[in-house]
């Protein structure tokens, strides 16, 4: 035993002894990480089974229907799961009696009733006449006897479903180290290869028919070890263990990748640190020219680790910063390094500040509206590591190498963010996320409010209604209630009725700004009495109130009251117990109280002279007259 | 071996055996095979792993086994 090791499992004994949960945690999960072992995962295990009352743990029951021998993968993998948040109960089937025990309903897999089971059969097992035999088969026979196996396992499958609602992980079978033939079979479109090959593909097709069965690549998992290295032919021969015992703990990372998601214990955020992890250097000192990353070396270590991350956001994980650093360096490098493959705009939230790092990791967790368990925290400070290890044992924190070259493996490793389907709202989400984000920064950034306002470039575009809007319309009329001057619902009908009248008018407002298209958001009613012109309605989504859009609406009001003739623009304003943002805005744009009522205030102002304009930092666009074009159907 | 038996150190003893340890199953004795395996870098032939009946057989086996390489670092 070496000596760390024997110093972190004394460590783990008095923090256990003393009741320290946390530190026992931390100290249990850097354990796990470095040393798989079989003498190490005793321990491991030993100590969780201690720990167990004190921590949240999703319970999971387990059950391996097999063809060879993986007992000595179980220690490994309930040390993987207890780390990962699981408690494991592990129960082997019967050696080779895979079949019989997914046909019997009356035997042990149905009596241990386990959340997920694994069906782990090799080649040689499942299909013998395609592992050794091959060069014997007559070629008419060959591809009968593919057709066979895949048909076997599709009703395996079926048969599972059928008897079990736990969810079935189906090894897919692994290719021959050497194929019989020798170099001949890669000439052979029924070769041996080849038709194992075929015979995954039915395997996955099959699996992709029936809910809640999953494919797992053996041959990928072997092919990453290497398949000479994999293999420990002396083990196979003497106890059936076909696997070196150093790749056993892979096979229960494997394992791992599909219990996390399968049992929900799934990671929504990768909070990354910046310098020296998401590239090289410290941009603070050594500036934007200074840092590496890119695809040539030493940058491209940083740069893989980017793709991977990018793979991630893809998947619809969300990716945040929490980063000690001047917020201006950072975020300048994000934007303008030629090489960075990840922009500002893939973060959903950023905290680049010098605060301690945990308490940047509670606030993203608040911002994004995630349990803290649902982080994932990367840095290569290995004290940062060790401190949110102690501070925030909810977080998972990633163990990096000390090469930088290995940090985008270890990020690849980590089975918290694999997922078994892929929902399109996730990556809808992380875009609103990281668009909110930005303009919340801004406001944070920016010195004056007007600095922010222009910062923002906001542009507003004014339309009359049309029937493409007439749906978006009536909603804003039925859901707006915050910024609402009448609060007078409408339904599309009467949106297009109004919009019809000779003296009325009925425009739209779509609001972008430099972080997004808001989408439409206001809605303005306009109608022409005598000398004046009143606002029959005006609302606004909050999505956007509070940035001066108003402002630019009423303009755009008074534009078209002064076109129609009207010297005065007037309108009511109704209060409601939502509409208090809306109180002072007739007040606050010049307009004096004409009338009052038991409902509300009758409000005008004089065109003449009336200083009322769209302010500087909005792009007001708009057409002078109004096209009519809404024609609705009774 | 107390970690894999889920003993306390002290009652690890050379005679400790499969007749005085009811957690030492064949399971555990391959379990057993492969941590030592791992641990000291060596593999054992099949015949070798019959005879790992106690600890004092497993410990004789190791120091003939590492022997060579160790031999070359005495004195």
């Amino acid at each position: 035993m070496t000596p760390d090791l024997q110093l972190s499992r004394e460590s783990i004994e008095r923090a256990l002894e003393a009741g320290d949960w946390g530190r026992a945690q931390a100290d249990l999960r850097e354990l796990g990480h470095g040393h798989p072992t079989a003498a190490t995962a005793g321990f491991v295990i030993s100590a969780w089974s201690r720990l167990r009352p004190h921590v949240a743990l999703v319970p999971c029951r387990l059950y391996v229907l097999r063809s060879f021998t993986v007992e000595p993968v179980v220690p490994l993998l309930r040390a993987a799961a207890f780390a990962g948040g699981i408690d494991l109960t592990v129960k082997v089937g019967g050696f080779n009696a895979w079949v019989q025990e997914i046909l019997d309903t009356g035997g042990p897999l149905g009596a241990f009733a386990p959340d997920v089971a694994i069906l782990a059969v090799q080649t040689r097992d499942a299909a013998p006449e395609l592992w050794e035999r091959f060069p014997d088969l007559p070629a008419a026979r060959r591809e009968a006897a593919a057709a066979e196996v895949a048909a076997a396992f599709r009703a395996w499958m079926a048969a599972f479903r059928r008897h079990s609602r736990a969810a079935l992980v189906v090894h897919s079978l692994e290719l021959p180290e050497w194929a019989g033939a020798g170099v001949l079979d890669a000439q052979d479109a029924a070769g041996q290869t080849q038709l194992i090959a075929r015979i995954n593909q039915e395997i996955r097709t099959a699996a992709a028919s029936i809910p809640g069965v999953w494919v797992l690549d053996y041959d990928a998992l072997v092919a990453r070890a290497g398949r000479s290295r994999w293999a420990d032919e002396r083990k196979w021969l003497t106890v059936r263990l076909p696997i070196r015992a150093e790749h056993l703990h892979a096979l229960a990372a494997e394992w791992m990748r599909y219990l996390h998601p399968i049992t929900g214990r799934i990671a929504k955020v990768l909070v990354t640190d910046l310098d020296n992890t998401l590239w090289g250097g410290v941009v603070g000192e050594d500036g934007i020219e200074g840092i590496r990353v890119g695809r040539e070396y030493p940058g491209a270590a940083y740069w893989e680790l980017q793709r991977v991350m990018l793979d991630l956001h893809r998947r619809g994980v969300l990716l945040a910063i929490a980063s000690k650093n001047n917020p201006e360096d950072a975020m300048r490098a994000l934007e303008a390094h030629p090489e960075m493959l990840l922009r500002p705009h893939h973060f959903s939230a950023v905290r680049v500040n010098w605060n301690d790092k945990a308490a940047s990791l509670r606030e993203i967790a608040a911002e994004l509206n995630v349990g803290i368990d649902a982080l994932v925290f990367l840095d290569d400070n290995p004290a940062e590591r060790r401190r949110i290890r102690m501070e925030l044992p909810e977080v998972t924190v990633l163990e990096l190498p000390a090469d930088p070259l290995g940090y985008a493996r270890a990020l690849r490793e980590c089975p918290l963010f694999e997922r078994l389907a892929v929902s399109g709202e996730d990556g809808e989400r992380a875009r609103y996320y990281a668009e909110q984000r930005g303009r919340g920064e801004l406001q944070r950034a920016a010195a004056s409010l007007e600095e922010f306002y222009r910062s923002l470039a906001q542009r507003a575009e004014m339309a009359p209604l049309e029937n493409a809007t007439l749906a978006r319309a009536a909603e804003l009329t039925r859901k707006t209630n915050q910024f609402n001057l009448t609060t007078r619902r409408r339904g599309e009908a009467q949106l297009a009725a109004l919009a019809a009248e000779p003296d009325c008018e009925v425009w739209t407002a779509r609001v972008a700004d430099r972080f997004g298209d808001n989408g439409l958001v206001a809605l303005l009613i306009l109608r022409r009495a005598g000398e004046a012109c009143e606002i029959e309605s005006l609302l606004m989504s909050c999505r956007v109130i509070g940035r001066t859009v108003e402002t630019a609406v009423l303009a755009f009001a008074a534009s078209r009251a002064r076109a129609m003739g009207a010297k005065r623009l007037e309108g009511w304003f109704i209060p409601t117990a939502k509409n208090a943002p809306a109180a002072e805005f007739y007040p606050g744009h010049g307009f004096q109280p004409a009338a009052q009522r038991e409902d509300g205030t009758f409000w005008t102002l004089p065109l003449e002279g009336a200083a009322l304009a769209c302010p500087p930092w909005i792009e007001l666009r708009g057409p002078k007259e109004p096209t009519r074009s809404v024609h609705v159907h009774a | 071996m107390a970690d894999l038996f889920g003993l306390p150190l002290e009652e690890i003893r050379p005679d400790s055996s499969p007749d005085n340890i009811p957690a030492w199953d064949s399971l555990q004795h391959l379990n057993l095979v492969l941590a030592l395996e791992q641990e000291f870098g060596i593999q054992f032939a099949p015949e070798e792993i019959e005879q790992l009946l106690s600890v004092e057989l497993v410990a004789a086996l190791l120091e003939e086994k590492a022997a060579p390489r160790g031999a070359a670092h005495a004195r």
